[in-house]
């Protein structure tokens, strides 16, 4: 699960980062009071970022700067509603505009190869790291923290040093730690400060500090960890999320919307992709990745196909079942029972075999519904992608 | 002969007395797996499938029956501790069927088992099944056909959708492996490559990677160096998932510009290794990559 960066903050506050001041608002006027509010504490401007959770936003011209409450009402305004890589901005948050000295890089990530938790530093801040990767890596330093031990205080410091953070070192160890304390404490694959920013700040009586702060959050949560974080559950955003996913989520299904016109239903992660690639490579699109998982019963396979038609531009569904833990019997009953109550006229294409595939095939048989059964998966996803192609 | 469980295994199933247990276990002693033992903590004294006794803990199954590997089908919040309790209890092979443990859980528990010389294979993994000797998991038995070529997969229903277009094609299995499809797994595709080298009668491999990680490019570049004559063919599912987003599988996400289908079917073939577009393309890829049964 990925975090706003709002959310995100939180968790870092939690675990004693340095987070300079932030608000959020749904709607200008939420953020036109916030900035005046910023502005009158002595902000010398607020920055307006939209709350999405893809990345690119600031070239997208979803991150802007106010000088007024004015003017943070009118980009705000133009902010919300803004359609940033297919997702449309509902939030922005709001804050003072920090006075950068110098930007870094700091994160705890997942290393799967590994099987560490991986801390990267990088005096290369405020741009993709992938990109500082490719064209110096040398300007990172990585190290793996042990999986019982944690992070070690020399390899903070290591880190520290290497990030060009020396003159400040005592300072900067504990936010090293920090970064990978949340990870620890919050169960993320990915805890991601970009960037991480000396800052210059100005006190009331006119003297000047700097210190350590960290301006942008990217946290992505283990799913698999979440029943040990209830709290976490109700920072997800559902608002960014397909009403479909989040509906399929609560039966238990694994699912996907995509573009195309071809539904599909398939048990098991790895079968449900290569399905997917088949029907691309036939000259298809599919609609959607569906893995309906081990041992589903008829109810579940029924609410998996209502989930699949609830997408209008669905014209024909490709049903592969491998029979294993599921039983074909089972998915036939599910499939007719989602006939009965399907509002629709679409094609469906039917393969199933293994566990009680005769069964199966001769419930759909009887039935009479006009189902199209198949022996192969190749003949099924070539009759779909047929089928598809003269609806279109 | 086969790798990981054979005629020999002594299986042990941890979590026999819930509903996935019994009704696995009794599959693989009617496929001819040697159970000998089960556990479920309270339920020690019982007797299932007829004549394998229920033990409290594992240690205790060890003692008295030698089991010597071990499947786990206690649900996410026990099973990290189960893999431990078959670890301090002395078992050599672990399967873990289990799926959505957490990483960090998982990272811990690696960690020991490697330090104990242990092999642990998944989490979130459908067994293993050396045909016509024993199968440890969840995948069906009817499909397999005994013979040498080993089969190592991160999936489960697709690994029976080649199982079958193998066997269909007469083309029969020395042992197919599901090592899982979690971010972080006991053993990935170099070490079950490593075990079927030392397998004199796996004479083909067919492997089957997807989106997420880079295992299988590491086992491209191991097999290239270690065994460069073997015939070997890969198929990758995932090739039209789209970036940033979990494809069922907890391990199954293209980040970033990491683990796409495109860098894993590149490193393979740089390999000398073919891909399959296909599964049913797999049996007559072997065959063209040196294949005889």
């Amino acid at each position: 699960m990925k975090l706003q960066e709002y959310a995100a903050k939180e968790l870092l506050v939690r675990a004693g980062l340095p987070v300079p001041p932030w608000s959020v608002a749904d709607t200008p006027a939420e953020a036109r009071s916030q900035a005046a509010a910023y502005l009158a504490a002595g902000a010398d401007r607020v920055v307006i970022k939209a709350q999405v959770l893809v990345g690119g936003r600031g070239k997208a011209g979803g991150v802007k700067l106010a000088a007024t409450a004015d003017e943070a009402e009118a980009v705000a305004g133009a902010i919300l509603g803004m359609d940033i890589k297919g997702i449309t901005v509902r939030r922005v948050l709001v804050a003072p505009a920090a006075d950068i000295v110098r930007e870094y890089y700091l994160a705890a990530v997942l290393d799967r190869g590994a099987r560490r938790i991986r801390i990267m530093g990088s005096a290369e801040g405020g741009v993709e790291i992938e990109q500082v990767a490719e064209e110096d890596p040398d300007a990172i330093v990585s190290l793996l923290a042990h999986p019982h031990l944690g992070l070690l205080d020399h390899q903070a410091r290591q880190v520290a040093f290497a990030m060009g953070l020396g003159d400040r070192w005592k300072e900067a160890v504990p936010v090293i730690r920090g970064v990978f304390a949340a990870a620890i404490a919050n169960d993320a694959d990915l805890v991601e400060i970009n960037p991480l920013a000396i800052v210059r700040s100005v006190e009331p009586d006119g003297t000047v500090s700097e210190s350590i702060q960290a301006l942008d959050a990217k946290v992505t949560l283990d799913d698999s960890a979440l029943f040990r974080h209830p709290d976490l559950e109700a920072l997800r955003d559902l608002s960014e999320e397909d009403p479909v996913d989040v509906e399929a989520r609560g039966l238990g299904l694994s699912f996907i919307r995509l573009e195309g016109s071809i539904g599909c239903m398939v048990n098991g992660a790895g079968l449900a992709m290569a399905t997917m690639d088949l029907v691309k490579r036939a000259g298809g699109e599919p609609a959607n990745f569906l893995d309906i998982g081990g041992g589903a019963k008829a109810d579940k396979v029924a609410a998996a196909m209502r989930l699949i038609l609830s997408d209008a531009s669905v014209q024909v569904i490709l049903v592969n079942i491998f029979g294993g833990i599921a039983r074909g019997d089972e998915v036939a009953r599910g499939l007719l029972e989602a006939r009965s109550q399907q509002t629709r006229d679409v094609p469906m294409v039917v393969r199933i075999v293994g566990t009680n595939a005769d069964l199966a095939a001769r419930i759909l048989d009887e039935s009479g519904v006009g189902i199209e059964a198949a022996t192969s998966l190749d003949a099924a996803v070539e009759r779909a992608v047929e089928l598809a192609r003269a609806a279109a | 002969m086969s790798i990981l469980v054979d005629e020999h295994t002594r299986l042990l199933v941890q979590g026999i007395t819930g509903r996935e247990g019994l009704f696995h276990a009794t599959q693989m002693q009617e496929y001819g797996t040697n159970i000998v033992a089960g556990t479920t903590p309270g339920k020690g004294g019982q007797v299932v499938l007829g004549k394998v006794p229920v033990f409290d803990t594992v240690a205790q199954a060890v003692l008295e029956t030698g089991a010597d590997t071990s499947v786990i089908y206690v649900p996410a919040g026990g099973a990290p501790d189960a893999i431990l309790e078959a670890v301090d209890a002395g078992i050599g092979t672990i399967f873990c069927i289990t799926e959505h443990i957490p990483v960090l859980d998982m990272l811990k528990v690696v960690a020991e088992v490697d330090a104990r010389g242990v092999r642990l294979i998944g989490p979130n993994c459908p067994g293993a099944t050396s045909p016509g000797k024993a199968k440890v998991g969840i995948i069906p038995g009817s499909i397999h056909l005994p013979g040498d070529v080993g089969l190592v997969s991160r999936s489960g229903t697709l690994t029976y959708e080649v199982v079958q277009a193998l066997t269909d094609a007469g083309i029969g299995q020395s042992t197919c492996v599901g090592i899982g499809g979690d971010p972080i797994a006991g053993t990935n595709f170099t070490d079950v490559l490593t075990l079927f080298r030392e397998d004199p009668e796996t004479h083909a491999i067919v492997l089957m990677g997807e989106i997420g990680g880079d295992a299988e490019e590491r086992a491209a570049a191991w097999k290239a160096e270690h065994m460069p004559d073997v015939p070997m063919v890969a198929f990758i599912a995932g090739r039209s998932a789209p970036p940033g987003r979990r494809m069922g599988h907890a391990g199954a996400i293209i980040s970033g510009s990491g683990g796409t289908a495109e860098a894993k079917i590149a490193a393979l073939e740089a390999a000398g290794i073919r891909v399959a577009d296909t599964p049913s393309q797999i049996p007559g890829m072997l065959r063209e990559a040196g294949y005889r049964a």
